[in-house]
């Protein structure tokens, strides 16, 4: 074999792996939305569910979804941009910074049925908030803080020394650096990392399983401390728990939990991009 | 007048010592130009004399830098106040990415020194004092980044001016610059030498010779320290050089 026949093999072989890669995505998009995209209709998104779940619609599930992202949000947030704060522009290289970050890559690896079982012991036993939005959302949070303090630090690591330095030449103090130049640099990154993190959260079952999630309830969670349904957990429940369930109910819960993370996704990439256009250092 | 004195500096990144015994007297509303081989401690200097060293790990200073008699290494100094009355143009034009205005409104922004009306006054004044005011006025709200080199250089002068410094230190501002731009802002020198005290780093004699009043000329001690060799007017130093080594280097011997 000539060595242009082995070139356009190699092309064939490596353009089958890419297919490979796509093909289940794609596979998995289209046969939620072919079975689910009839059950989709407003009644289903805005109202309870009645009949044992079997009919009328998922409202508690996507309200508590949305709970559930709002809570990690308000407490991830500041947690882990101002952890990727501290570590990016005010830690020394010593023993317990490395430590910190040898904790944070080593958190994003731990499975999430660890944190439900971490939470369920630290916040809804031991400090007493029972299974409610709070404690899932801490436990989910805890989840999330390493994606966006990782990705945050990065970013802004990626603004140049030279704009700290001009901003000291010019009598700022190191904060007002970070804080009027190198974090309006690194904003997209950050934005970025923190939709990335709450993306995963918004799609987990096992860490809200023991530590906020109800199996059914009549009425929306009215304070946080109330336990709440939430899509994942529905989808699980609907799929595995209850018998008969209609198959375009499962599906359509699914392309909802589907839409949502996507959309989420769409939002981060288009920032992202935006951003990169007009970055020009 | 003198602005800045200087008596046996010497200077270390950690255990190297980078200048030695550096005694010099800056002329208050002069421009004296640093000249010298790569390496030899200029930039180094200049950045004692705002302190932008202390920055860097390591560093120490030893010696004394009075401005107007009062030492800027000592204890009771404040470095903000300190980088407010000696300001600096770096090497590379280097604008925040934001736009015009917020450039130049940075520094009185960050010292809380005007707000409102004042501070566009101020903007105004320092970009016009900059000589870019025409070239920008009607572009103050566009991304400084979109500006010509030489137009950001000017632009990073005026951001210092608008702080109302006393001294200007220059690193090397002209070398990213083609010679059309490089001859503004030599222009644009000699005009803020009325107001100003202006030290400037540059590896191009015929700029040294050609915009400044006193030039000192850098050089390695046997230890590969760096010294200053000699010092004196631009007239001497290029006419009548003292020191065998200055005559080599700005008659185009060395390197």
């Amino acid at each position: 074999m000539n060595r242009h026949r082995i070139q356009r093999l190699g092309f064939v072989l490596v353009g089958c792996a890419s297919l490979l890669v796509t093909a289940p995505i794609l596979l998995v998009v289209a046969s939620i939305v072919v079975r689910g995209a009839s059950a989709i209709d407003w009644e289903f998104l805005s109202t309870m569910p009645s009949q044992g779940m079997k009919a009328g619609g998922i409202l508690p599930a996507i309200v508590g979804t949305l709970w559930l992202l709002g809570g990690t949000a308000l407490i991830c947030i500041p947690v882990g941009v101002g952890g990727a704060i501290y570590l990016a522009e005010y830690a020394r290289d010593t023993w317990f910074t490395r430590a910190i970050r040898l904790a944070i890559v080593n958190l994003a690896g731990i499975p999430s049925i660890v944190y439900g079982l971490f939470g369920l012991g630290l916040f809804v036993l031991f400090l007493r908030l029972g299974t409610s939005i709070l404690a899932a959302s801490l436990t989910l949070a805890i989840m999330t803080i390493p994606v966006i303090t990782s990705t945050s630090e990065e970013a802004i690591r990626a603004v140049p020394v030279e704009f700290r330095t001009v901003s000291a030449s010019l009598g700022g103090t190191r904060w007002q650096g970070i804080r009027r130049i190198v974090l309006p640099q690194a904003l997209p990154g950050i934005i970025t990392g923190i939709i990335l993190g709450l993306l995963r959260a918004a799609g987990e079952t096992a860490p809200i399983l023991f530590t906020g999630a109800a199996f059914f309830l009549p009425r929306l969670p009215r304070t946080l401390l109330d336990p709440t349904m939430a899509l994942p957990y529905h989808l699980y429940v609907i799929t595995t728990q209850v018998p008969g369930m209609p198959q375009q109910v499962q599906y359509g819960t699914a392309l909802i939990l589907l839409l949502l993370v996507l959309s989420l996704n769409v939002i981060a990439t288009v920032i992202r991009s935006y951003f990169r256009r007009r970055r020009q250092w | 007048m003198t602005k800045l004195d200087v008596s046996r500096l010497d200077f270390y990144y950690g255990s190297f010592r980078a200048l030695t015994g550096v005694t010099v007297g800056i002329e208050e509303r002069n421009i004296t130009s640093l000249i010298g081989p790569s390496g030899c401690g200029k930039s180094t200097f200049l950045r004692c004399l705002n302190r932008m060293n202390d920055t860097i790990k390591g560093t120490r200073v030893e010696g004394k830098i009075l401005l107007d008699g009062e030492d800027i290494y000592s204890i009771s100094s404040d470095v903000v106040s300190l980088r407010c009355r000696v300001g600096m143009v770096f090497q590379r034009p280097n604008p925040f990415p934001q736009s015009v205005f917020d450039n130049v409104a940075f520094g009185p922004r960050v010292l809380g020194q005007t707000r409102g009306s004042d501070l566009a006054g101020r903007v105004e004044e320092s970009l016009r004092g900059a000589d870019l005011w025409d070239e920008v006025k009607d572009r103050l709200k566009q991304d400084a980044l979109s500006l010509s080199l030489g137009q950001q250089q000017r632009l990073c002068i005026a951001r210092v001016i608008a702080v109302q410094p006393e001294v200007i230190l220059m690193d090397e501002p002209c070398s990213a610059l083609d010679p059309i731009a490089t001859l503004r802002v030599e222009d644009l020198m000699r005009a803020l030498r009325e107001h100003y005290t202006i030290i400037i780093v540059t590896h191009n004699m015929q700029q040294a010779a050609r915009v400044s009043d006193y030039a000192g000329f850098f050089w390695l001690n046997d230890k590969r320290s760096g010294i200053l060799a000699e010092y004196g007017t631009t007239r001497q130093i290029f006419t009548q050089p003292r020191d065998k080594r200055t005559e080599d280097y700005i008659t185009g011997r060395f390197g």
